[in-house]
Order: structure tokens, then sequence, then C-alpha cells
């Protein structure tokens, strides 16, 4: 097995391909690092000049407004320039092939990629064509991974349960097509979290769930028992048509986070969602909205995590 | 003309016998002793003279596909490789459906002079599962036999009017066990390997589905199937219990699948991106018990070259297919080494089988056999690199890797078509 | 050479000199790590009505390209209105003027100070930028290869060492 092309020949962070496969200590110090950008984003000039000249490119062949915006608030609050490429608009569109559509970028001096694409694996495919100094961020490769998703899943998670070595996390959903399930479970694993349960039909769980180190539930009364933190996935309405679910009735009714089945939880559990929610669909308005939900913050806190997954990248000769 | 090929290890599968001597050759054929001095006497000291190898499945690339490859690239890579005869598969563009295609193919290969080809016809009209080909004018045209290549027959109706068809004339038909819609969208077995790099899966069922329906297929209409590129240790399992039943079928399994897991996918490595796909290392290893116990009859290269834009894209973006006319014999060797098999028994299964299957006088060395040979050193090194391999196609996962068994000269029809 | 001297006098001492600056807009900042140490014993013994501020300037270097983000920064924390305050900027070896500078920077995104006063534990040769200290606790010579730190044991003892540079 060839070496993690994440890191370079020190072990040093170079590109941000996918949770997996990071060492355990890398992450704390991810979320270390996020931690002190936090500090900045309180202050009136939420700008460091960690980055200043340096150009970040954001190509999403998938759309996305709030991760890429995200993406370029953190970047703007590094001070790096940013530049959106719509693809649906460009080149690619025409038939230019993803490698030559960098390549091209690469000659206008790009120092950071932050890519999302619609396959499974794009990203490590760019990042193996890149110049050394040219780093890759994956925001997102088919159903493969979400790093940075994951990453501020995890800290929001520690945020407000400090320790993951007690913690009962149920993720909720279509985790087939998910990768920010994938990343968080990854992410949970590493960091020592002893029970990480999925729950949904059979249908939207993956062959190989069990192989992540999960214990796969297939109804809310088993998997939501006594969790600490409870993560619901988005179910996109395609599933429907694709023979894998009735209904979205159907699946509120089994699967979709109400007050009552919440209440089986911890009382002191915490509800999240990457977003963009279903109401009604797989999480009901009152819990969303409720005591329990940190949907927000996660949102905040995703604009640090993400210039701390910058400036470990960008850094260092 | 008249040679003499002298003082080589002779192997013979299909006879077992394994020993140094010489081996003469007159008008093309083997001959017990030649009747004067010979032409050309070639020193084959220190190299094992086998049969040339026979593979099933090679794709030339043409009609159509020219600036993947083209007949003069890819019979260089042939007898490059080793190979003195093989079939074509019908998925060619267009596919060949047509006699006048066929004949064109065939007599383009033969004005080559290098190896033997011998195309397999398409079942249905280009491929499309619906409608029967003229498959007694594709006989008479040079088809060898009949298949679907990759393209699965979703009616199971037409599946069995086009099975009795070919069984009215004795048609062998070659085909892939897999269910349409249950590999629909899938790029990966679905495993563990498949979940982790979040890539589509096509589930070892989807083989077995499809192969429970021929056998029932086969036992009712009593065509000749050869079952291609099994690739799931299940898949195995139905046809070890077919054969001890007693149904006429025969088997392959392409080469990478007996050396290849999903697990050598690593980081989303196209060049594994296959069809079937790479199983789990249980179902590889199954594969390689099912070879070494004689359910499977033999091995195939699976030749597919594909250009460099076609497998630098995103693994479910990416052509399936690997080049393999040249890595057949030292992947053949390699899997006989780790089966602790006699190097006669390895043979065997890329000479006297095939041709058993194919249906012609070839794969092995006896008088008046055609002489058509490999000269080889099963020791010497062979670095698997772009520059080595005369295919167009440079698509390996053995790219930079280092195989035994070299190739130093080739016969066919007693002419040396290549020389090392 | 002479024996280094004792880092807990040097802060006795600057916190007299210092008591005459004082005044009602007067803050203190200590610059992360060393510098948070020096300017704890200093604000607790001048008792000044502001909380202490930490600044970690991992974010203001000037080396990021050569040497990447540092590996444990800490968080920088300015609990009071930056603005027309009299800032004593705390550090405790002043070498280089590379860290103040950043400092300074990173101060200035908080906000507009009326004034900044450089106090430093300990000073040698070797400046590279025009910054001076208006309070150094001591001038010491450092051989050519040696690298001035200051240390703080379990007890919280603050003491001066000479380390090979690296």
């Amino acid at each position: 097995m060839p070496r993690n092309p994440q890191l370079n020949a020190n072990g040093e962070l170079q590109h941000l391909l996918s949770i997996e496969g990071l060492p355990r200590a890398l992450l704390v110090q991810i979320l270390d690092t996020a931690e002190s950008f936090a500090g900045v984003t309180e202050r009136d000039i939420k700008k460091v000049p960690l980055l200043r000249g340096k150009s970040v490119f954001n190509l999403f062949f998938e759309g996305s407004t709030r991760t890429r915006t995200t993406f370029e608030i953190a970047a703007k609050r590094l001070s790096a320039d940013v530049i959106n490429l719509n693809v649906a608009a460009s080149s690619t569109a025409k038939g230019e092939s993803l490698l030559d559509t960098v390549a091209n970028l690469s000659a206008m001096q790009a120092d950071i990629f932050v890519v999302r694409h619609g396959s499974s694996g794009a990203p490590y495919l760019v990042a193996q064509h890149v110049k050394p100094h040219e780093h890759v961020i994956n925001a997102g490769d088919g159903r493969h991974a979400h790093p940075t998703q994951g990453l501020l899943d995890l800290y929001t998670i520690r945020h407000y349960k400090k320790d993951f070595s007690r913690l009962t996390v149920a993720v909720v959903g279509d985790v087939l097509h998910s990768r920010v399930a994938r990343s968080l479970i990854h992410g949970l694993t590493t960091l020592g979290a002893p029970e990480v349960r999925v729950i949904g039909p059979q249908t939207l769980i993956p062959a190989g769930a069990a192989a992540l180190g999960v214990r796969v539930c297939h109804s809310m009364n088993e998997g939501l028992k006594d969790a600490d933190v409870v993560v619901m996935l988005r179910l996109q309405n395609e599933r429907m048509s694709g023979a894998l679910l009735p209904s979205a009735q159907e699946f509120n009714k089994q699967y979709g986070l109400s007050a009552e089945k919440l209440a089986l939880a911890r009382p002191d559990a915490i509800v999240m969602h990457p977003g963009p929610m279903n109401r009604g669909v797989e999480i009901d308005s009152n819990v969303a909205d409720g005591p329990h939900s940190v949907i927000l913050p996660q949102v905040t806190f995703g604009i640090a995590v993400r210039m701390a997954v910058m400036s470990m990248v960008a850094g260092g000769g | 003309m008249n040679l003499l090929v002298k003082g080589g290890r002779v192997i013979d599968p299909a006879s077992g016998r394994d020993a140094v001597g010489d081996v003469a050759i007159a008008d093309g054929r083997i001959v017990a002793a030649l009747a004067g001095k010979p032409e050309r006497v070639i020193d084959a000291q220190g190299l094992v003279v086998a049969p040339g190898l026979i593979d099933l499945a090679a794709r030339l690339r043409e009609p159509g596909y020219e600036y993947k490859a083209t007949l003069e690239s890819e019979m260089d890579a042939a007898v490059a490789g080793g190979v003195t005869s093989l079939a074509c598969p019908p998925d060619t563009d267009p596919p060949l459906d047509e006699p006048g295609l066929v004949d064109m193919l065939r007599r383009r290969a033969l004005a080559l002079k290098r190896a033997r080809v011998y195309p397999v016809g398409a079942l249905t009209v280009k491929l499309e599962g619906r409608q029967l080909t003229e498959m007694a004018e594709l006989a008479e045209a040079g088809c060898v036999a009949f298949s679907q290549a990759n393209a699965a027959i979703a009616d199971t109706q037409v599946l069995w009017r086009a099975l009795q068809y070919a069984a009215t004339f004795g048609f062998p038909v070659w085909l892939r066990a897999e269910d349409l819609w249950l590999a629909q969208g899938g790029v990966a077995h679905d495993g563990e390997v498949a979940t982790r790099l979040g890539l589509a899966g096509i589930p070892a069922f989807a083989e077995t589905v499809a192969l429970a329906t021929l056998l029932e297929l086969v036992r009712a209409t009593g065509a000749r199937v050869h079952v291609c590129r099994i690739s799931s240790a299940a898949g195995v399992a139905m046809l070890r219990r077919a054969r001890h039943d007693g149904l006429p079928l025969t088997c392959d399994v392409g080469v990478h699948h007996v050396h290849l897991s999903d697990r050598d996918l690593g980081y989303f490595d196209a060049q594994c991106r296959l069809e079937p796909p790479l199983r789990s290392p249980r179902d590889r290893d199954a594969l390689g018990a099912g070879l070494a116990d004689g359910t499977i009859d033999c091995i195939v290269s699976d030749h597919t070259p594909v250009d460099e834009d076609g497998k630098h894209l995103p693994f479910a973006e990416a052509e399936p297919g690997a080049t393999g006319l040249e890595l057949l014999l030292p992947l053949a060797l390699k899997w006989g080494v780790q089966a602790k098999l006699t190097l006669a028994q390895t043979l065997a299964r890329v000479t006297s089988a095939p041709a058993r299957i194919l249906g012609v006088d070839a794969g092995r060395i006896a008088p008046g056999a055609p002489a058509d040979l490999v000269l080889f050193d099963p020791q010497a090194p062979y670095r698997v690199s772009a520059q080595a391999l005369k295919s167009q196609g440079k698509n390996t996962p053995f790219l930079g890797l280092e195989l035994a068994g070299r190739v130093r000269a080739t016969l066919v029809a007693g002419r040396v078509v290549y020389e090392a | 050479m002479a024996a280094l001297p004792d880092a807990e006098a040097l802060c006795a001492q600057l916190a007299l000199e210092l008591r005459a600056r004082i005044g009602p807009a007067s803050a203190m900042v200590g610059i992360h790590t060393g510098g948070a140490w020096v300017a704890a014993r200093l604000h607790a013994a001048l008792g000044l009505a502001q909380p202490l501020g930490l600044l970690d300037i991992a974010f203001y270097r000037d080396d990021y390209d050569r040497k990447g983000l540092a590996r444990d920064p800490k968080r920088s924390k300015i609990p009071f209105d930056v603005a027309g305050k009299d800032l004593l900027l705390v550090d405790d070896v002043l070498y280089t003027g590379r860290t103040v500078r950043a400092a300074v920077n990173e101060l200035f995104d908080y906000g507009r100070p009326a004034s900044i006063a450089l106090v430093v534990l300990a000073e040698r040769d070797g400046r590279q930028l025009p910054i001076c200290a208006q309070h150094a606790g001591a001038r010491i010579d450092v051989p050519a290869g040696m690298r001035l730190r200051l240390k703080r044991d379990d007890r919280g003892k603050l003491s001066l060492e000479l380390e090979r540079a690296a």
C-alpha cells in the first residue's frame, strides 16, 4: 500500500483528503488549532495575516452554497485571496477533464485547491497531480468523505461533551450515501468513542458497515437508547425514487427525530445535523429548534475548523 | 521451411511430457524427425519450449477503437507475450454482429502473419440483448463462438431463445454471469473496501443469481456454454456443484483476479477498475483453488488496452480494463508457483485447456500438430514498464513491478514471429 | 561567564520600576508562553484594574512559509477594550525583535491603543528590527550557538537558563 497521500515524508499534513488514516495526534492538533482560531472570530477584526498573498481556489463540481461560503469566509479570515470556480459554466462542462482543469488553474498560481466533486476519489486524483507547493482540501467527494465536516462535527462534540472515551454516538439516516457519516465515524473511532451506532433501514446501511467499527441498528428504539450525541443525516428526495424507501412520511414515522424519540437518549444529549435540514422528514422542527440542538453553533465552528485545516496544510517548507 | 528447436526443456501439458529434447518442424507442423538438414537451428538451451499460449479473451480494438490500439500493435503484443492463438470478444465498434466485419477482421489478422485470431461473434444484434444475430452466417464467416462480452442480457426470454438457437447448430456460447439490474451502477465489489471508499458496489450475488439462471437454461436447452470471468467464491462453488452433477460447462477466470483483490484498490487506483470487479481476498483465494482443482478450466488475459485519458479519471468514471497479453505468461507462472503446481500443470491452463474449449488443434507438442511454440525463460525477470510493453495499452496494476518469465521466441505455423 | 540573574528577583525589580508608570488607562498583555508567566507575576504585584490579556502570536509570525503553523497555538485572549489604553506588552526575552513585531501587529487588530511600552525580563544582543524595550530586567551576553530561555518548574518558580540553539 502506498504512503498515505495526505501526509508528507515527515508525517505533516499536506492535503486533507479524508479523516481515515490520520493519526489520532494529528486529529487532536487540528481540533486544538481550530480552538485558537475560534478566538479570532470573536474579535472586531476577524482576520489574521497567515495566508496573505496566497490564493485559494474553490473548485466545486457539485453545487453547494453553504460549504463554499464557509470555505470562502475561512480563507478570507486568513487574508488569502479567494477565487470561486463555477464549474457548470466553465470549460469542464465543455468536456475538459478534471485534471486539465486543475492544470490550467495551477498555471495561475494556486496555493490551495478546495475540491468538491461528485465522484469518490476525485480529490486523490487531483492531489496526485498538483505541484509540491499546492495543497488539496477535500470539500466532499461522492459518498466517500467530507473531512472538514467530520472535523467540525468532532469539534462540536468535544465542545459540549469534552471526553470522547465515554461517549455513545448515534448516526441516523441514509448512511449508505453519506460522506458526512463516513468521515464522522472514522473520526470517532480514531478518537476512541467506545460506542458508535448507525440507525436506518437495511436499504440505507452499506454492506461493509460493521467493518467501519459501528453497531448497526434498524430501529430508533434500539439505537437511541442512552445516546449522548444524535447526528441526523439529510434524506435526499432521490432515495424515494430509487426503490430504497417508500415515502418521506414513512421514513419520518420510523426514523425521523421527534421529541418522543429523543427522550430515549440521555437527558443531556445533543442533537446535530450537517445541514441543510429537511424539516419534518429526518428531524421535526421542535427538535431542530429545541434546547438539545447545537445545529447553529456547528456552522460557526465550521469556519474555525476550516481556518485550522487551511493553515496547517499550507505552511512549512 | 525446416526448423530445429534444439536442447530446450520441452513441456507438453496435454501429454504430461516434460524432458529436455529437440522439436523438429517442417512445413509449419511438428514432425517426429527432420528429413534433411534444418534451414535454421534455434538454440533453446536453458529455455522452456511449450505450446504457444492460447488466450480466450484479448481485445484488439479494431474495428472502431483504433485510438486505443490497433491490430498491429496488439498482435505484436500477443506474440511478444508468447500468445499464438487468441479469441477476440465481439465488443468492437460496431460490434461483431455482421459477417462482413468478421471477415474483414480475420483477413486483416491473417495478413499480419502473427498470432492466429479467432473472432467471437455477438449473440444479439449490437449486443443489445433483444434480437438474435445471424449466427449461422457469422459462423461461416469465421466466428468460433458467440458472446455478449460485458453486456448482460436483461430479458431472460431472449437469453433462453438465444441459447436454444445456438444449441440448434451446436454453436458454443461464451457468457459472463452477471445480473444487469443487481450490477447496475456498481463499480467495485460490494464489501468493506467499497463501503470505506464510498464506491457503488456490485454484490457477489449479482454473479450467482445470473449463474443460477444460466445453469437452468443450459439444463433446459443443452447449449454448450462457457462461463467467462468467474469472480466470486460463491460462483466457483456453484460451478463445482454443476460440474459434479454432470453439466457440460467450461469456465475461465481473468488472470488479474487470481492475483488481486479489492484491497489492491488502495487510494482509488483506477488501474484496478476491472470488469468483473476485483472481489475480496477470500474470493480471490477461491478462484485460485478452483483453477487448481479443475473447476475453472483456464486463465485468460481479458486484454483491454485503455488510453491514459481513460484511466486518469476518478475511479467510477475511469474505463474498466487492464492490458494483459504480455503479462499472461508471467502472471500464470506466478500463480502456478503459489498453487504449488508443476510447470506442465500450470501451462495446461493457458495451452491445452483453452485449445479444447476453442475447439482447435493447438496447444500441444506432438507430431502433426501445428508448430505454434513459445520459448521462454521461467526465471528471467520481467519488469513491467510502459516502454517494455508493446501493446498500446499501458494500463496495468502491475506497472513498476517485477515478474518472472520472459519470452525469448514465439513461433506460429513454424515461422518465428517474435524473437527477443 | 557570569551566572545568570535570578528570574524571580528580576520580576520583583521590574514591578518596582513599573509602579511609577501605572495610570488609569494602563493594561497589561503577556506574550505566550514565557511572557505570560512574567506578566502574571507583574500583574499580581501591580494590582492592575484591567484583567490580564494574553497573546499567542502564532498567526502573526513571519516564518510561516518556512516552518508552517506552530504545533500547539494557545488562544489569544484580551478581556478588555484595547482602544485608548496605555499597554504594557510583556515578554521574557528580547532577542531579534520579531516576536514583538508580530505582537504589536496583533494588538492593533484588536483596536487602537494610546501607547505600547515593551517590558522584558531580559534582553540580549541580536536585534534584526528597530525595536527596543522601555523596561528590561537585565542585559545578558549570550555566547554564540546558545539560546536564553525562561523556565518554570512544577511549583511555578521561574528561572533563566542557557541552552544549545537548535
